[in-house]
């Protein structure tokens, strides 16, 4: 991937939780204005992946560079200016559950800006408009279904038009339709902002339609990458196993664990 | 035999370090709590809907308590008194035992495990869900904006349940005293008025509930924001956050006292 304007830049990237190695020796480049795709295997580290680049775990080696500064060696100060700029859809949707879907998507308005009331609202129910919530704006988070939910959580990340976005499985909880019409609005403010966007996600057909480029990552690595033209032609097994969601493959379906037929013998003895 | 004292010393030792290590970050958070305080009192209405949360919905259960305390003290009281033949002054050791004690530690008590465990129990959820994580990815900081009115919410809404606690308890006396057992309305009120002493009575008990609203409310947003991220984790920071303030609200009226009395 050229890499002369990358407005996101990681290199050599490597993090553990406690004593345990999650992500090994990562380089990556978000070019400015692009939408890219991290794919890979649950609990590869993607989710870990996004949150050092908004600087909430700091690595344990390697640098994460946003706009040309290590976000791994910013003060509290500085982070937060740069935070203000950032928008990140979180997994589980973290909407404030003590007000209401209004309230949430307003809620950076009106900490960080001195915008009227009326913009508020207007700006507010812009947001939830382009997710097809506006209707739902005075129900209280308790009450949306899970996927209205994560859709309201993504009105809210965008609620700042930040420079830089970040979903972390922006599709999950979706049927075919709102799943289509979310995939092309992330791309469409993506493209209107100028902004750049970094996408987490399993579905692999619906990226190929809307991203740039497609990084895949498995056990705390990037083991393929390419623009989606790229991925359709790709003979690597990785890619192949994923695109046709094969079970067998580089890719492990299982957790580390010692062979079934053992541990089921060992069951055995014990019992 | 050796090897196993060497374990025990060494578990010991374990233990130990982890509670001085989370001591550390309780004192740390502690500081970070009054560094971030600005906008509990630059955006007063952050504080003041916490004020009404522990405060106001306190209130029915702290007037109830201080009601039936009041009127079992008139009856002990009474019955104690009248033995000497003092029942006049079932005023003063109704004033005195409330404003000095009972008030403080019984409302700081109810206290705890009204307005604290809630306090952590929402502090807790808020962490458990991401809320916390996701506040501060929109930088904005969770203890200024959610720890820190609580904090101050508590510290705030404390003495004047405590003063309500004991007003109604004066009142339980008052009942049970003068309306039901005829002790002389006058003496009653007479007599407490003029030992109840400002300075060495309502001064140091009202400071003894401001100690007590600092720690139960200290204690509260500590646990909630220290707890562990699962249903489980803040079930039991909520255990903890009753029992430790029950604790510090005893072991601190203790030490406020012997400091406070002592000349008497
Ligand atoms: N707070 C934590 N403490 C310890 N280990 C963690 C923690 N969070 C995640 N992990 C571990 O780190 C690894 C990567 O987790 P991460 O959440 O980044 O995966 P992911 O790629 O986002 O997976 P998914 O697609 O299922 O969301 C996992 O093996 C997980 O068990
Ligand atoms: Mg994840």
């Amino acid at each position: 991937m050229p890499d002369h304007d990358s407005l996101v830049r990681i290199k050599d990237l490597s993090f553990s939780y406690d004593e345990r190695p999650v992500l090994d020796g990562i380089n990556m480049e978000i070019p400015r204005g692009k939408v890219v795709a991290i794919m890979g295997g649950s609990g590869c580290g993607k989710t870990t992946l996004l949150r050092l680049i908004g600087g909430q775990l700091k690595p344990t080696r390697g640098d994460v560079l946003v706009d040309g500064r290590a976000v791994n060696r910013m003060g509290h100060e500085e982070l937060y200016a740069l935070r203000r700029r950032m928008g990140m859809l979180f997994q589980f949707g973290a909407l404030f559950t003590d007000i209401s879907v209004f309230e949430n998507v307003a809620y950076q308005m009106r900490e960080h800006t001195d915008l009227p009331e009326e913009l508020i609202r207007d700006l507010t129910l812009l947001k939830l408009n382009a997710v097809g919530l506006r209707g739902a704006h005075a129900r209280m988070p308790g009450e949306l279904s899970g996927g209205q939910a994560r859709r309201v959580a993504l009105a809210r990340s965008i609620a700042l038009d930040p420079m830089l976005m970040m979903y972390d499985e922006p599709f999950t909880g979706l049927d075919p339709i709102s799943l289509g019409v979310i995939g092309q609005l992330i791309r469409k403010l993506n493209d209107a902002l100028g902004a750049t966007s970094i996408m987490v996600t399993h579905d692999i057909h619906e990226s190929l339609q809307i991203v740039d480029y497609i990084y895949f990552m498995s056990a705390g690595r990037v083991v393929a990458q390419g623009t989606p033209d790229e991925i359709r032609a790709s003979t690597d097994p990785f890619v192949h196993q994923f695109v046709n969601a094969e079970a067998d493959g580089p890719v492990p379906f299982h957790y580390p664990a010692p062979p079934y037929g053992e541990e089921l013998l060992r069951g055995a003895a014990h019992g | 035999m050796a090897s196993r004292m060497l374990d025990l010393v060494a578990a010991l030792g374990h233990r130990l370090n982890e509670k001085l290590i989370r001591l550390g970050f309780a004192t740390r958070f502690f500081f970070m709590l009054l560094v971030y305080s600005g906008q509990s009192f630059t955006r007063l209405h952050l504080t003041i809907r916490e004020i009404y949360f522990s405060g106001v919905l306190s209130l029915l259960i702290i007037l109830v308590s201080g009601l039936f305390v009041g009127l079992v003290l008139g009856l002990q009281g009474y019955e104690t008194l009248q033995r000497y033949g003092s029942s006049d002054a079932l005023g003063v050791l109704v004033a005195l035992s409330l404003t000095r004690e009972l008030g403080p530690v019984v409302a700081g008590l109810l206290f705890a495990s009204r307005a604290g465990s809630s306090v952590t129990a929402e502090i807790g959820l808020m962490k458990a869900t991401e809320q916390l994580t996701a506040m501060d990815m929109m930088a904005v900081n969770p203890i200024a904006r959610v720890v820190a009115p609580r904090f101050w919410g508590g510290v705030i809404a404390m003495p004047l349940l405590a003063a309500m606690f004991s007003a109604m308890g004066v009142f339980g006396g008052y009942l049970i005293g003068v309306v039901f057992i005829g002790v002389d309305e006058g003496a009653f009120w007479s007599q407490m008025q003029s030992s109840v002493d400002f300075r060495e009575d309502i001064v140091n008990g009202v400071i003894k509930s401001f100690v007590f609203g600092v720690a139960v409310s200290l204690i509260a947003v500590f646990e909630g924001y220290d707890s562990a991220p699962t249903a489980e984790g803040v079930s039991r920071a909520i255990t903890r956050t009753v029992v430790t303030s029950a604790l510090a609200i005893l072991a601190l009226d203790f030490v406020l006292t012997s400091f406070m009395f002592r000349g008497v």
